[in-house]
């Protein structure tokens, strides 16, 4: 895993060349721990554990990193305002920078290097061909925002949260691997409103919770959950902004093809306080993976199967089951097989 | 009554008088009403240091210029669009000093465009009160081709910038100032169904 080898040269448009290794199936981040599913809060610690897991590094890099980064590129080419940041957030940009420099530096020693002399820093980003000398602080010293250009080197979706009057709002983001929702839009919301279109959660006071939690987000003890939707074809530009060009997606999917065509998309959300602006930052790292090449791990197949059949119908909709839950229900169906799942999200044999 | 528990949205209350250095005031057609009844609540002076900005719109002919004029010594201005008053409004802030109070009272896109020009020129926003008169009609931002359709009154609507059918969503952007739509017929292109009054 030290060679720039391990990165694929696929894509997640047009012709769809994303492709998982078997260790990328296997490490990949299921997110149901039982046979159903509801809203939960679902926040834990984000700290390090099972070695190889997504959950492993503070900002995880895998197979699909330089890939990802390029179809990220093409977003902004087409459309920049989905980077945006409003002006009192550069400090927090700065703080990100930091944060993700510092720790990917320490934590994947082969690929990242951060010299760092007082304030003059040297940053090597060996995927990506980056060998870059800046000045800490000074954006004239940097090809983009300080948010802009560590997140044109990150994957996941970020969004920079301002906390202020008991609220966080979201005052910053680079969202390009969003589903179903708009950082143009919902820019300079707070945590309420932003969430305004979900169903069924507020009334369980879910939000009411989540944001009593973040808020108390200390630095160095950063939290992490999982949340999921469904896409057809691994297609990470799912934004509202081009809806009326993927919309019809949905329409390819019959029971032949629904193993290939639909993807599992999970989104590991962690929450990292930011030191010099006491700004909230959470990345929404999204992962892909295909009906088909889930259900190589016989668990995951038999859960996924309770799961999708058992859903109440608003759930179905607000994640992009409308159309095609029956070719899911129908195609999952053959594995299962009915024996009882093993508690907890990870494949058995591990 | 306007829908509830559109969590985006704006909280309207009626106008309340509070001290201040000045008071700018700005109202669209049903929107007079709301300064008339602050009128019935204000202190000695109140309205010697008060400028209002009024755009009749659809209830042009009611009569509320006049009203609105008796109130207050200086001009009242009369704008014949949201658009046309902005400017005024953007002069009438950079003039204002500390501790002016803003009342802002009408249709939502009036209230919305005036929230943020008010908010631009740094006006606290505690300082801006916001009361929801006459029409629903949405102001509405297709979130495709970001062009802003004023005035919308059905469900779904056309886009008048890039014509996609749009669902209106209730979800309101307090810095666009709009609704958000989103095309209805994405997954079936030509199976929107019929527009219906759905905010009137």
């Amino acid at each position: 895993m030290t060679t720039l080898d391990f990165f694929h040269d696929e894509t997640f448009r047009d012709d769809f060349t994303y492709w998982n290794s078997p260790e990328a199936i296997r490490r990949f981040p299921f997110p149901f721990n039982e046979d159903k599913y509801m809203y939960s809060v679902n926040l834990e610690p984000h700290v390090a554990f099972k070695p190889g897991s997504v959950f492993e590094k503070s900002f995880d890099v895998d197979e699909h990193y330089v890939s990802e980064m390029r179809d990220r590129a093409l977003v902004l080419q087409e459309d920049p305002l989905r980077c945006q940041s409003l002006p009192h957030m550069n400090m927090a940009g700065w703080d990100l920078l930091e944060l993700i420099m510092t720790k990917k530096a320490a934590e994947y020693p082969q690929w990242f290097e951060l010299h760092q002399d007082g304030d003059r820093w040297r940053w090597v980003n060996r995927p990506l061909d980056i060998d870059h000398t800046f000045t800490f602080l000074d954006n004239t010293t940097l090809p983009y925002g300080p948010m802009e250009y560590i997140m044109r080197q990150t994957q996941g979706d970020y969004a920079i949260l301002d906390q202020r009057d008991n609220n966080l709002w979201m005052d910053a983001g680079m969202i390009t691997t969003q589903a179903d929702w708009s950082l143009d839009f919902d820019l300079g919301m707070n945590f309420m409103e932003w969430h305004g279109p979900v169903p069924l959660a507020h009334e369980m006071g879910i939000f009411d919770r989540a944001l009593k939690f973040l808020l108390n987000v200390r630095q160095g003890q950063p939290a992490r959950r999982l949340n999921w939707t469904m896409t057809v074809n691994p297609r990470l530009d799912t934004s509202p902004e081009r809806y009326a060009k993927w919309g019809t997606d949905r329409m390819d999917v019959n029971a032949d093809n629904v193993g290939q065509l639909m993807h599992l998309r999970v989104e590991l959300q962690s929450f990292w306080r930011l030191p010099r602006s006491n700004a909230l930052v959470f990345p929404i790292r999204c992962y892909l993976i295909s009906l088909q090449d889930l259900a190589t791990i016989p668990k995951w197949g038999r859960r996924f199967h309770r799961v999708i059949r058992d859903l109440p119908d608003e759930l179905a909709d607000y994640k992009g089951l409308t159309i095609t839950r029956p070719y899911v229900i129908e195609y999952m169906s053959q594995f299962d097989d009915g024996a009882p799942t093993s508690p907890g999200i990870f494949a058995d044999d591990e | 009554m306007l829908v509830e528990g559109i969590k985006s949205r704006p909280i309207y209350h009626p106008l309340e008088p509070k001290p201040g250095s000045r008071h700018i005031l700005v109202a669209d057609a049903e929107g007079a009403e709301a300064i008339l009844e602050l009128a019935t609540k204000t202190p000695d002076g109140f309205w010697d240091k008060a400028r209002i900005l009024y755009i009749p719109r659809s209830a042009v002919g009611k009569g509320y210029e006049e009203r609105l004029q008796a109130l207050t010594p200086f001009p009242l201005y009369v704008g014949p669009t949201i658009a046309a008053a902005i400017p005024r409004l953007t002069k009438e802030l950079s003039d204002a000093q500390m501790g002016t109070q803003i009342y802002l009272a009408g249709t939502e896109g009036l209230v919305g465009q005036a929230m943020i020009v008010a908010l631009e020129a740094g006006v606290d926003q505690g300082s801006i009160q916001r009361d929801h008169r006459g029409s629903e009609a949405r102001r509405v931002q297709c979130v495709h081709c970001k062009g802003i359709t004023e005035e919308v009154t059905t469900q779904p609507v056309k886009c008048t910038h890039c014509g996609l059918m749009l669902l209106v969503r209730d979800h309101y952007s307090r810095r666009i100032g709009a609704f958000q739509g989103v095309c209805i017929d994405a997954e079936q292109p030509g199976t929107a169904p019929e527009p219906e009054e759905a905010f009137l």
